[in-house]
């Protein structure tokens, strides 16, 4: 992000007697305070949907760290997400540890998960890591139903909880409350990415993804950040397949399918990669183009969704921040002008 | 300049001996030894093909060695990693250009200050009080080289949108970020007109009297070699045939035999 702030001497130009960066934190107060109020403005169901955007943004950030700060490829974070999913419902079924405390326990399994896995994928580059990878995201649900781990995982059934109550004394009805909460956990996030992508790690992510035989010839370590990053990323996916349980209230192996790894890919890429704002239009668009495509055609939504999704890429081929920021340029000509 | 009094026992910054690179059956480098004193600018001169790069590549840990040994000082190089090498004090710049192309020359002119900073994920994710100190002091030696280099108009331009005589520079500053003792230079000339050149060996020149680096320069340009250098040291097909003072390598019949090509 900080690469986007100073891209352009020329945009130190102002809008409107402000620069741009200035702008940018009204628009991100503008953005927060929205959030704050929406869900006393909706309804129950729109706040669920709104809060699924919410925990898939928290995905896409992981998988956005991965692929598009980092250049390694993932077909298969689908199963980190399902992994995040049920460390959180087994704990709720099994345990008497509070919802809350699940959260954090899912990211640290996640981080361990994703960390032990990019070990083994250092090796392999590009289209070889997103073989493997998809190798992990089509291996997962099947694991979840493996009848051996049915005393866990419920096996074909999955596992249904309940979802939290609103702690006492808090006017808030309990889909709001858990609203509030997807917020709490999903803003410090945001932050901590944003401070680890704008300073050395970030620049030495994107380094490797640049060129990464001069990235080590600068004196970056390729296996530890590679590896690092793979666990990074995993960990914030798998807080949002956390928080994701919470919200759906119920987890099953065919919810977490090879296809969600996919719409995965989809989201990063439609909002634009290596972009942190990008993620929130990518979970836009993973929540409710099936959904649009379904109103659409009964009979064959995967192919309105599948025409969508290539007249999207072909308009933005470079995601909506892509486009946000190829805007951004002529508005800044104009005004310089 | 720091360093010991340069008298010739006392070790040099950089000593070769020794060294045997293979590619299949091809001996890219022939038993090669040499050594480069701390405030030197040392030229590696010889016909495309003599293994300069080769050398190169071996110094980043880029190639393996067969047989040899390299020390810096004192220090064996051929058991450190690929990525502790700049860290040591090593830079360098690549002959055909390995920039992050996405990134802004800023950006990767402080990648060239990586390993002189020390903070981690966790501490960048928290960004911890001395990250931001680290990251003041990077951000303004990135400065002062972009000013040096006149690379200021486009400091905040990514790396692919510029000339490649622009991005050689962007190359040098990158190098010089990371502090080194040595620097090594891979054909720093190639692609530049007469006018660049002459720029350019002025500020070969001031990067060791005003630095204090050490410079091992690989070019073709031999007007910039001889004026720059104090010493040269030639190859031809892998092997050393001449160590010496500019004059005395062009007087050498090997090197004049190895570019004019015939019979003496």
């Amino acid at each position: 992000m900080a690469t986007l702030d100073t891209s352009r001497p020329a945009a130190a130009a102002l809008f409107a007697g402000l620069s741009l960066r200035a702008w940018k934190v009204i628009g991100l107060a503008a953005v927060l305070a929205a959030a704050c109020v929406l869900p006393f403005t909706i309804s129950s169901y729109q706040l669920l949907l709104a809060n699924q955007v919410i925990v898939y943004a928290v995905a896409l950030l992981g998988l956005n760290i991965l692929t598009g700060y980092n250049g390694q490829f993932s077909l298969g974070h689908g199963a980190f997400y399902a992994i995040g999913a049920y460390c959180t419902a087994i704990l709720l079924d099994k345990t008497g540890i509070p919802y809350w405390a699940t959260i954090p326990l899912a990211g640290a399994l996640c981080f361990v998960a994703g960390f032990l896995f990019g070990l083994p994928a250092l090796r392999l580059e590009g289209h070889y890591l997103a073989l493997a990878t998809f190798a992990l995201a089509v291996a997962t649900p099947q694991l979840l139903k493996y009848k051996d781990f049915d005393f866990l995982t419920g096996g074909v059934q999955g596992i249904v909880i309940s979802g939290p109550d609103t702690p006492g004394g808090l006017p808030l009805r309990s889909d709001q409350w858990l609203y509030f909460f997807c917020l709490l956990w999903t803003v410090p996030l945001f932050v901590l990415a944003w401070n680890l992508l704008r300073g050395r790690t970030g620049r030495a992510l994107m380094a490797i993804r640049d060129h990464p035989l001069a990235a080590s010839s600068m004196g970056i370590d390729l296996a530890r950040y590679k590896s690092l990053t793979f666990g990074v990323s995993a960990m914030y996916t798998g807080i949002a397949g956390a928080l994701g349980a919470l919200l759906a209230q119920f987890v099953s192996p065919d919810s977490f399918d090879l296809f969600l790894s996919i719409r995965f890919l989809v989201g990063i890429v439609f909002g634009g990669l290596a972009s942190m704002a990008g993620v929130f239009f990518g979970a836009i668009f993973i929540e409710f183009v099936p959904n649009l495509a379904d109103l659409v055609s009964k009979a064959a939504p995967q192919a309105i969704y599948g025409i969508v999704l290539i007249v999207c890429m072909y308009l933005m081929p470079t995601g909506v921040m892509g486009l946000l920021r190829a805007l951004g340029h002529k508005l800044g000509r104009l005004v310089a002008r | 300049m720091s360093g010991p009094a340069a008298n010739g026992a006392a070790k040099p910054l950089l000593g070769v001996d020794g060294l045997s690179v293979h590619f299949g059956g091809i001996v890219a480098l022939d038993n090669v030894s040499f050594r480069v004193e701390a405030g030197q600018i040392c030229g590696l001169i010889g016909p495309n093909g003599a293994g300069k790069t080769t050398l190169f590549n071996v110094l980043s840990r880029l190639y393996q060695a067969d047989s040899g040994t390299i020390e810096f000082e004192g220090k064996p190089l051929l058991r450190q990693a690929r990525h502790a090498i700049a860290p040591l004090g090593i830079g360098r710049t690549f002959q055909n250009l390995a920039l992050f192309r996405s990134m802004t020359v800023r950006d990767n002119v402080m990648i060239g200050g990586h390993c002189r900073a020390r903070g981690g994920f966790a501490a960048n994710a928290l960004r911890l009080p001395f990250v931001g100190r680290e990251e003041r002091t990077l951000g303004e030696r990135a400065l002062r080289l972009i000013e040096t280099l006149e690379l200021g108009a486009v400091a905040d331009t990514p790396v692919a949108a510029l000339p490649f005589g622009t991005q050689k520079r962007v190359e040098l500053a990158r190098a010089l970020a990371s502090e080194p003792k040595l620097l090594l230079l891979d054909e720093p000339a190639g692609g530049l007109n007469h006018e660049e050149v002459e720029h350019l060996r002025d500020l070969i020149g001031s990067i060791r009297d005003r630095l204090g680096v050490t410079v091992l320069l690989v070019e073709h340009h031999m007007s910039l070699v001889m004026n720059v250098s104090d010493k040269v040291v030639a190859l031809d097909f892998g092997r050393k045939i001449a160590d010496g003072t500019p004059q005395e390598v062009q007087r050498n019949p090997e090197v004049i035999k190895a570019y004019l090509g015939g019979e003496l």
